[in-house]
């Protein structure tokens, strides 16, 4: 047992109410009026200090959380004076940048209907949330579940602010995209008839996620990278660049995108893509440290995709709006922040406070669930605080083998037993401490169903783009999101490359946004895209040297993590 | 009891330990992981960083101590650092995948396509090398026999929380690369051997044909008033 005496005693108050618990079932679901009037109160999407209008570009005068305006009014990283973009490294169809699950599947659509592809990637190809995604996708495929209940829950979660077009097509095309991930070896989990074995999720109406034991996202990704890699080597018209981030698009005369500047990470050299569409797929932020919350994010969710597209003249939806997932690690601090699935609770774990009492049904959409947890600790006092000074509520997951049956945990939830016992945790016999860590970006890039953009030859899948979830996202949708939104995007752009006239490559965009930022007075933001955070201790550096990625105030290893020892 | 143990660090001052990264000496806090402790050294990773959670297996790293030169393995974000650590990452290793075309390649009985693509499994002499090195605690060698015996869902079991970081086949004398061989095993299980559900091609096929597209035109149009009188009113499936 690796939970020190402080916590003990409330971790014994959790063992003490099981038995209570289990006979009461789980408390009430709340009515849609007190979950408005809790997240108001308590979600940090209502932190007016937090946000600030934006100065330029589309969304001028729209709210931004402070981190993210930072990011949107930077300066380009590249003079477009200096830059000779007739010089060009690849000239192809559609290339697409970022190479998630998003990506990946717009990479597959595209070159199956005959365009030619190349993919460029941050880090590795598939390094993405994708890759970290736990619980499931939803599929609305059981009889008794339709599109119809799929749309209802995906509107309803997101309080009714979704772009009705975008949540008909996630909910539409949700059975086949579980049927074409399976056509390219994805194992999901079955009932011994070989149907699904499908669980219900935070404000799903049916029983619709599918799932790879807890290992879902690392499942699908691992499959759409070795078919990209196959697709390469037999020599179809599939290839891609790692450690190669795009750093500006390229726009032509005619209004166009056009393709995109690249910049090698290792050598800091550029490559000059051409391309007849662009598939933005750069997915979230978390990165950022909105609020200067941990996240569940992986270590290039910079929102570069965010400031790319909104330099070419895209406008944002719903910006404004992130999801703080419930169920953070807020012990032990070396996995602060890291994602314990809602599969969890799906499961049959319930939340509660320091006194072992439950204070929120464990399936309430994440918004209610995490403002719900901010509550009992922040104004309630309930919470359980630990020796880092983080405070946070228990996920009684040994619920999990009380109510389903011993061995249950070890079965489906691999990937959380693993993780916690590296650290001496049993989460078979002892519950974990959680609290709300910057998730997912609710909004985004605005899209049409196809998954066009308003700027000609700019399309966008996943989390990059927005207005499918409205201001709040549901569980199991986000991969979802990716391959249908992926699939159309790559239909799409090959359809449009068809049809393009390409005019002559330029940046005066860049030379326009450039001259805004001087006019707003805002010359000296600092450079963006971010690319990567910078956790670099930034003891004595020599005067003058550029770091890569961006230094925030948020470091992985600093007061956090030192102060307990 | 590691709960005293815990407590009796947070009275003392901050133990810093000694670290050697690629053999250059460090001092970082107790209770950081390898990937935070580069960090805190000052190091700006940009290869050999991913999820920074255990999933993508990025961060592959081989590490022994100053005192004991017995190699260990572990994933950077996963592992704790320890006094006199020696550290080296492997973001990346030169394995070179088989080539193939899921379509062409249905199991069939009587034949093993494992062995078709990957003709070394034969030479592993059963050194273990692969299983001992596996930051996932993962059976790499009983996997890499049941893949020479055509054993699917055994291989589909023992591997699938692999996360592709590719040490096992860094350690291989025979030049073996499990992780790939069991990718394409469970692709085969996955696409071949347990065939999409009737329930789900039933629901594609009718989405296809257009049945729900009127009461999908119809909710798409309802004021937000009635949208949320339908979702309130929706009936909700108990968990399983």
């Amino acid at each position: 047992m690796a939970y020190p005496a402080s916590m003990e005693e409330s971790k014994r108050k959790v063992e003490d109410t099981r038995p209570r618990r289990l006979e009461k079932g789980p408390c009430a679901r709340i009515s849609e009026a007190e979950r408005e009037d809790l997240v108001s109160k308590f979600h940090p999407d209502y932190r007016k200090e937090q946000f600030r209008e934006l100065r330029l570009g589309p969304n001028k005068g729209c709210p931004a959380p402070l981190e993210i305006a930072d990011v949107l009014e930077g300066n380009s990283r590249i003079d477009p004076d200096k830059v000779d973009i007739e010089n060009i490294d690849y000239d192809v169809d559609v290339l697409i940048i970022g190479c998630g699950g998003a990506g990946g599947s717009a990479a597959l659509l595209a070159e199956e209907n005959g365009a030619s592809v190349l993919i460029a990637s941050k880090l590795r190809l598939g390094d993405a949330n994708t890759i970290g995604a736990q619980a499931g996708t939803q599929g609305c495929d059981r009889a008794n579940d339709s599109p119809i209940m799929h749309y209802l829950d995906i509107v309803g979660g997101g309080h009714f602010t979704n772009n009705p077009e975008l949540a008909e097509a996630l909910a539409k095309d949700s059975p086949d995209a579980i049927r074409w991930l399976e056509s390219l070896g994805v194992n999901w989990d079955k009932e011994p008839d070989n149907s699904y074995h499908e669980l219900s999720g935070g404000g799903a109406s049916r029983r619709r996620m599918h799932s790879c034991r807890d290992y879902t996202g690392l499942e699908e990704m691992r499959v759409i990278r070795d078919e990209i890699r196959q697709r390469n080597w037999h020599g179809k018209k599939i290839d891609w660049l790692e450690f190669e981030p795009a750093i500006e698009l390229l726009m032509d005369d005619k209004g166009q995108v056009a393709g995109a500047i690249l910049m090698n990470l290792e050598t800091k050299r550029m490559t000059i893509v051409r391309a007849k569409a662009v598939i933005m797929a750069t997915g979230g932020l978390g990165r950022t440290h909105i609020q200067g919350f941990p996240t569940t994010n992986h270590y290039g969710a910079t929102a570069d995709g965010l400031v790319l597209a909104y330099r070419v003249g895209c406008r944002l939806v719903d910006i404004d709006t992130m999801q703080y997932h419930p169920t953070g690690a807020a012990f032990p601090p070396q996995v602060l922040g890291l994602l314990v699935t809602e599969k969890v609770r799906t499961l049959g774990a319930e939340i509660v406070n320091c006194d072992g009492e439950q204070f929120i049904h464990p399936l309430e959409a994440r918004d209610t669930e995490s403002s719900a947890e901010i509550r009992e600790c922040k104004e309630r006092g309930k919470g359980v605080a630990t020796l880092t000074g983080e405070v946070g509520c228990w996920l009684d997951s040994p619920m999990i083998e009380i109510k389903r049956g011993e061995g249950t945990i070890r079965r489906e939830l691999p990937a959380m037993v693993r993780q916690f016992s590296r650290f001496n945790i049993d989460i078979t016999k002892e519950p974990m401490l959680v609290y709300p860590t910057l998730h997912y970006q609710n909004g985004g890039i605005m899209i049409r169903a196809d998954a066009s953009t308003p700027v000609p030859g700019l399309f966008a899948a996943g989390e990059c783009e927005g207005g499918v979830h409205g201001r709040n996202r549901l569980i199991g949708n986000s991969t979802l999101d990716l391959f249908v939104f992926g699939r159309r995007a790559g239909r799409a752009a090959a359809k449009w490359v068809k049809e393009v006239k390409p005019g002559k490559l330029t940046l005066e965009h860049v030379r326009k946004w450039q001259r805004e930022l001087k006019e707003a007075g805002l010359e000296s933001m600092p450079v963006s895209p971010m690319l990567l955070p910078n956790y670099a201790n930034q003891e004595k550096p020599v005067p003058g040297f550029q770091p890569l990625g961006q230094v925030s105030g948020y470091t992985p290893f600093g007061d956090r993590a030192v102060r307990w020892i | 009891m590691a709960e005293t143990r815990v407590e009796e660090k947070a009275e003392k001052k901050i133990r810093m330990l000694d670290i050697y990264i690629m053999g250059k000496h460090y001092e970082a806090p107790e209770g950081l992981t390898i990937q935070t402790a580069l960090e805190h050294c000052g190091y700006n990773i940009v290869r050999g960083c991913g999820c920074r959670a255990g999933f993508c297996g990025a961060c592959g790293t081989i590490y022994s101590f100053t005192h004991d030169p017995t190699i260990s393995y572990a994933l950077a974000c996963q592992k704790e650092i320890e006094q006199n650590m020696v550290i080296l990452q492997m973001p990346f290793f030169p394995s070179t995948e088989a080539l193939y075309n899921l379509e062409d390649l249905e199991p069939k009985e009587g034949e093993n396509k494992l062995l078709e693509l990957y003709p070394d499994l034969l030479t592993c002499f059963g050194c273990n090398n692969c299983t001992k090195t596996c930051p996932q605690d993962l059976l790499v060698m009983d996997f890499v026999s049941d893949a020479l015996r055509g054993d699917y869902e055994k291989v589909y079991e023992k591997s699938f929380d692999c996360v592709l970081c590719g040490l096992c086949a860094a350690r291989c004398p025979q030049g073996i690369q499990p992780y790939n061989i069991a990718l394409v095993a469970r692709r085969l299980r996955g696409s071949y051997l347990t065939p999409a559900p009737q329930h789900n091609l039933d629901r594609v096929k009718e989405i296809e044909e257009g049945k729900f597209n009127a009461e999908l035109e119809a909710l798409k149009k309802s004021d937000e008033a009635e949208l949320r009188r339908r979702y309130a009113e929706r009936e909700i499936e108990p968990a399983l």
